[in-house]
């Protein structure tokens, strides 16, 4: 098993014929992900990359393909439409790659999706992908390889280094998902370590942080309360000043909080195995499946 | 993106946030015609440096003058050079401009700013009657004198909570009042303008009981600037470091810091792992540098040419993990770079060893396009294996 996709998920691309959308559609369908419509407002009746057929709207694009995922590439000026979209048309899984859109319009989605059917990752985000099954993201594909460890991330890049010292140990991952880098993402820590948790296929979690934010605090309470499973983690920014942005929005300390030690204390606290260094996450994961 | 604290009380004017008029000055005389124009004789004159940070008061940026000679005096010593406060690092901001206002003394100081929270996607107002001070020391030291509220960005702030906190303030009905109304102007500002941070900083009681704006500080969402073409035009390149400004140019992201060990990586996280593991086997960083997922040949070669100018940088450390980019353009990049180098910048090259550790898409295309130049390079393949190689060959250079 994993979790949020596999082998039978349908997907959407919206914005499929500019150029990200177009490239990424491709190598999605050579990894074997199943695109059976794109989006792309006006061009309907086209046949975008792959022989993929365009529709005009979601809600159409759902109706005539059964969808029940969509991965956004619309710059950032229409990716909250984009977004609102999806939603309105009751896909289940709705990943944002598109960086940049502004901190208010994510405050003002965010709210609008509780007790509603869809699912948001990102924005600002890898994707994610469910090894030999569905890959829904910018990720490359073949560093990854099936197995019982499941990661999360907000960073895109840093994850492939992770997730590579696990394939290279031999140790396959059941889901890798990049929650992104942004201060309001739609799906965060805590949702994603749930979903690992009861998942009976995940053996061990890997959670990569960074400066910035709250979020690994709650990451730890929750696992305090709820994980069994072992979780290993590294936080990013350690050696970044105060009231810098490092690239993500989201990574900035700011007011004391959000610095990687107290997130690391937190962690450690929690029970968590924490990688010292980036490049010793994958033999922190392996000395922590010894164990348990 | 940050504005000077004269723009910022243009724009509370604009929302009827109480600021007192003042005079913007760019040289010595101007200063001078300006100050004479502010006096108000029993007044004082308070010259303010015009830079990027907080803290100014401390580092000697703030001049309470009680004739105009006393500000032409502070013009000429500040104007043109780098104030340094505890927020703006060892190197300070430039001071090109300096802003006067005529003023009485402060009664009663407040705190007052808005942030968003990210938890619960709502704004959060701070208040404090403790102003005039480090908010984060009062926040440390004496909490029970913050008041905080969260509010909807939909609905925006509601009168009667805004005085609410206003009472929580101050006891006296009047200012209640009037703390309230300016609350709701900066939660507009807030919501309007999309802030990433607002605050002023005091919010004062005059001794002649009006309510004032005495500072203003509003730092904005790069990401909404698109639709704020009025506020995009005050960007302000002077204050941020010619490295950054540079990198902004081609798009690339780029903080510079102290160390010795420059860098060029793909993605922020893994940039600031890069940074982190550069710590963790013994050097410093020079900076941040994240040249994005799918860089072209000119963004490496632009990111090369920043560190190159940076005379900290003794170092390079190359990390690479492809998945948009493609290690193979990266290398081509990079070899670009080192054609457009001047031949002191070659010179310099020369001197400066590069580990270079490429991953991911096409990263053996990559390594062999590096492997034929004639660069002096350190290719590795390994992430903690670069980290280490950098750092002893920045020993055997220093």
């Amino acid at each position: 098993m994993s979790i949020l996709v596999n082998k039978n998920t349908k997907v959407l691309v919206q914005g499929i014929t500019g150029t990200h959308g177009a490239f990424h559609a491709e190598k999605m369908v050579e990894y074997g992900t199943k695109i059976v419509g794109g989006v792309t407002p006006g061009k309907g009746g086209q046949k975008a990359v792959c022989d993929v057929p365009v529709f005009n709207s979601v809600k159409e694009a759902r109706e005539k393909t059964g969808a029940n995922a969509s991965i956004i590439y619309v710059p950032a000026k229409f990716a909250i439409a984009a977004v609102q979209e999806a939603v309105d048309a009751g896909i289940e899984l709705v990943v944002c790659i598109t960086e940049g859109i502004p901190a208010l319009d994510m405050a003002r989605i965010k709210p609008t999706l509780a007790g509603k059917n869809t699912r948001l990752i990102g924005p600002n985000c890898p994707g994610l992908i469910t090894p030999e099954e569905c890959k829904l993201g910018i990720m490359p594909g073949y560093i990854h390889k099936k197995g019982p460890v499941g990661v999360v991330s907000r960073s895109g890049t840093l994850t492939y280094e992770a997730v590579w010292q696990l394939t290279e140990l031999g140790i396959g991952q059941s889901t890798c998902v990049g929650i992104g880098g942004d201060p309001i993402i739609g799906t965060n820590f805590v949702d994603v370590l749930d979903l690992f948790n009861k998942d009976p296929e995940t053996e061990a979690i890997v959670m990569i942080g960074e400066i910035g934010g709250s979020a690994e605090e709650e990451a730890a309470e929750f696992i305090k309360k709820n994980v069994k499973k072992p979780v290993i983690s590294f936080i990013a920014g350690a050696t970044a000043p105060k009231g810098k942005r490092m690239g993500h929005a989201g990574a900035i300390i700011s007011g004391g909080s959000g610095k990687a030690e107290d997130k690391v204390a937190c962690l450690k606290a929690a029970g968590v195995f924490i990688a010292p260094s980036p490049a010793l996450l994958g033999v922190t994961v392996r000395d922590a499946l010894k164990k348990a | 993106m940050n504005i000077h604290e004269y723009q910022a009380k243009d724009i509370f004017k604009q929302y009827g946030i109480p600021v007192a008029s003042g005079r913007l000055a760019k040289n010595p005389d101007e200063a001078y015609a300006a100050a004479k124009a502010v006096f108000t004789p029993g007044q004082i004159i308070a010259a303010k440096a015009q830079v990027h940070a907080g803290g100014r008061g401390k580092g000697g940026g703030i001049k309470i003058a009680k004739t105009p000679e006393d500000v032409k005096a502070f013009a000429e010593k500040m104007l043109g050079k780098n104030l340094v406060t505890p927020q703006t690092g060892p190197e300070g901001k430039p001071i090109h401009s300096i802003w006067m206002e005529s003023s009485l003394g402060l009664k009663k100081e407040f705190y007052v700013g808005i942030v968003l929270d990210r938890g619960t996607c709502q704004a959060c107002l701070i208040a404090s009657s403790a102003g005039g001070m480090d908010i984060e020391e009062v926040a440390a030291h004496h909490p029970e004198k913050i008041v905080r509220h969260f509010f909807s960005i939909q609905t925006g702030l509601a009168k009667e909570d805004a005085l609410k906190v206003g009472a929580k303030l101050i006891e006296d009905e009047k200012y209640q009042k009037q703390l309230a109304d300016v609350f709701i102007a900066l939660s507009k500002i807030f919501i309007e303008l999309d802030v990433s941070l607002i605050e002023i900083n005091p919010l004062a009681i005059m001794d002649d009981g009006k309510l004032l704006a005495i500072d203003a500080k509003i730092n904005f969402d790069d990401n909404a600037l698109f639709r704020h073409p009025e506020i995009a035009i005050m960007y302000d390149p002077s204050q941020d470091d010619t490295r950054e400004t540079e990198a902004k140019k081609f798009d690339l992201s780029y903080v510079g810091l102290d160390g010795e060990i420059g860098c060029v990586v793909n993605g922020a996280g893994l940039a600031m792992a890069t940074m982190d593991i550069i710590k963790y086997e013994g050097a410093e960083p020079a900076n941040f540098l994240d040249v994005g997922g799918g860089a072209s040949q000119e963004k490496v070669a632009a990111a090369f040419n920043i560190l190159l100018s940076d005379k900290r940088v003794k170092a390079i450390l190359i990390n690479i993990f492809g998945g948009i980019m493609r290690c193979d353009v990266l290398a081509k990049g990079i070899l670009q770079a080192v054609e457009t180098l001047s031949p002191d910048r070659r010179a310099q090259l020369d001197r400066t060893p590069i580990v270079v550790r490429l991953e991911g898409t096409n990263a053996k295309e990559g390594r062999e396009i590096l492997a034929k130049s004639n660069l002096k390079l350190f290719s590795v393949s390994d992430f903690k294996e670069a980290a280490k190689k950098v750092v002893e060959e920045l020993k055997k250079v220093k």
